[in-house]
């Protein structure tokens, strides 16, 4: 049976997207640019370079950051 | 600035600073408010943090849309981390932004106060050198912590005025002053600040520079606070290197006591 989807959790919650996905493909369908976000996957960071050949797999815990004001 | 005579830039890490006053970019009303007041406060070295996108979108996207690296020095920082770990995992998530190599680390050690855990800090601090990072690190105005952190490498050692967001002044000066006289690398009072007049002071015992972030935001004129920082840095400065009198507890007349009319000539 094909796997469609797959269950990851994002920014700390949990959430389903289309197996195949890479990581830029997710990033592509929340509207955000790759230059404005860090990407930690499982704890680790993600390099820019990695983004298109990186899928998404079932279980990983991805972190979408980027800077905010601060003091 | 054309106006400071005494002055000279100052060196810190592998960059030249002309501006002593470094802002942060917390806790504007809006985004075009704190633009507006940075640019006002002169500073060339800003502040930012390392947070979640909110995929909700209910709050205003990243600051990247608004502050331009090209205009400003943005400094990464770890606010909010109370561990080293948490504050290394910061620190590369805001490297791999891609702006540069510095952090302002923060490890805060107690909720109450936000005073630093120096312990944590100092752990930190020794990672992070080690793994290529240029380090400002925030502290307590503690001259021994302040020590190890310049022996750990960092580029700058910041103590705290007084705790971050309680607009106190400087309450500890001759802990500040001696921090200064004993390291070579820049001293950055970080935090406590909380009118020009706690600026002028901070910068009277002799540090390097300033960094504030509540007192701009927080005044009911950003733009106007952020003017008058930018001129009691200099003033403060500029009076740090003209050298103060000495005080005394006592009256020492202005004019000459001779020649008073009516008088004896003695």
């Amino acid at each position: 049976m094909t796997v469609h989807f797959v269950s990851i959790v994002l920014n700390g919650k949990s959430r389903v997207v289309r197996n195949g996905l890479t990581v830029a493909g997710l990033l592509d369908d929340l509207e955000l640019h790759p230059g404005m976000v860090v990407v930690e996957r499982n704890r680790k960071i993600m390099a820019r370079e990695s983004l298109q050949a990186t899928p998404v797999e079932e279980g990983d815990r991805i972190e979408l950051v980027h800077f905010v004001g601060g003091g | 600035m054309t106006d400071m005579r005494g002055d000279l830039p100052f060196a810190m890490g592998d960059h030249t600073f002309t501006s002593r006053l470094i802002v942060g970019t917390g806790k504007y009303r809006t985004n075009d408010e704190m633009v507006t007041a940075i640019r006002a406060s002169g500073a060339e070295m800003v502040t930012v943090a390392v947070r979640r996108v909110d995929l909700d979108r209910r709050r205003e996207e990243g600051i990247l849309h608004h502050l331009s690296p090209e205009e400003f020095f943005l400094l990464p920082n770890t606010a909010g981390c109370y561990t080293a770990e948490d504050a290394l995992r910061y620190a590369r998530l805001g490297r791999a932004a891609g702006l540069n190599d510095w952090v302002k680390l923060e490890v805060i050690g107690d909720e109450r106060t936000l005073l630093p855990d120096t312990a944590a800090t100092l752990e930190a601090a020794v990672e992070l050198v080690a793994d290529g990072f240029k380090v400002m690190a925030y502290t307590n105005d503690d001259l021994i912590t302040a020590m190890r952190l310049e022996d750990a490498g960092c580029v700058a050692v910041m103590p705290l005025a007084s705790p971050i967001g309680s607009g106190l002044g400087v309450v500890n000066p001759y802990y500040i002053r001696e921090i200064k006289r004993r390291l070579t690398v820049p001293v950055i009072v970080d935090a406590g600040v909380g009118t020009a007049s706690d600026a002028c002071v901070t910068m009277e015992q002799g540090v390097d520079g300033v960094l504030m972030n509540t007192a701009i935001a927080a005044a009911s004129d950003p733009v106007g606070m952020a003017r008058a920082m930018k001129l009691a840095v200099l003033a403060g400065r500029e009076a740090y290197l003209a050298g103060r009198m000495a005080a005394r507890e006592i009256a020492v007349p202005s004019s000459p006591t001779t020649g008073m009319l009516d008088r004896e000539h003695v």
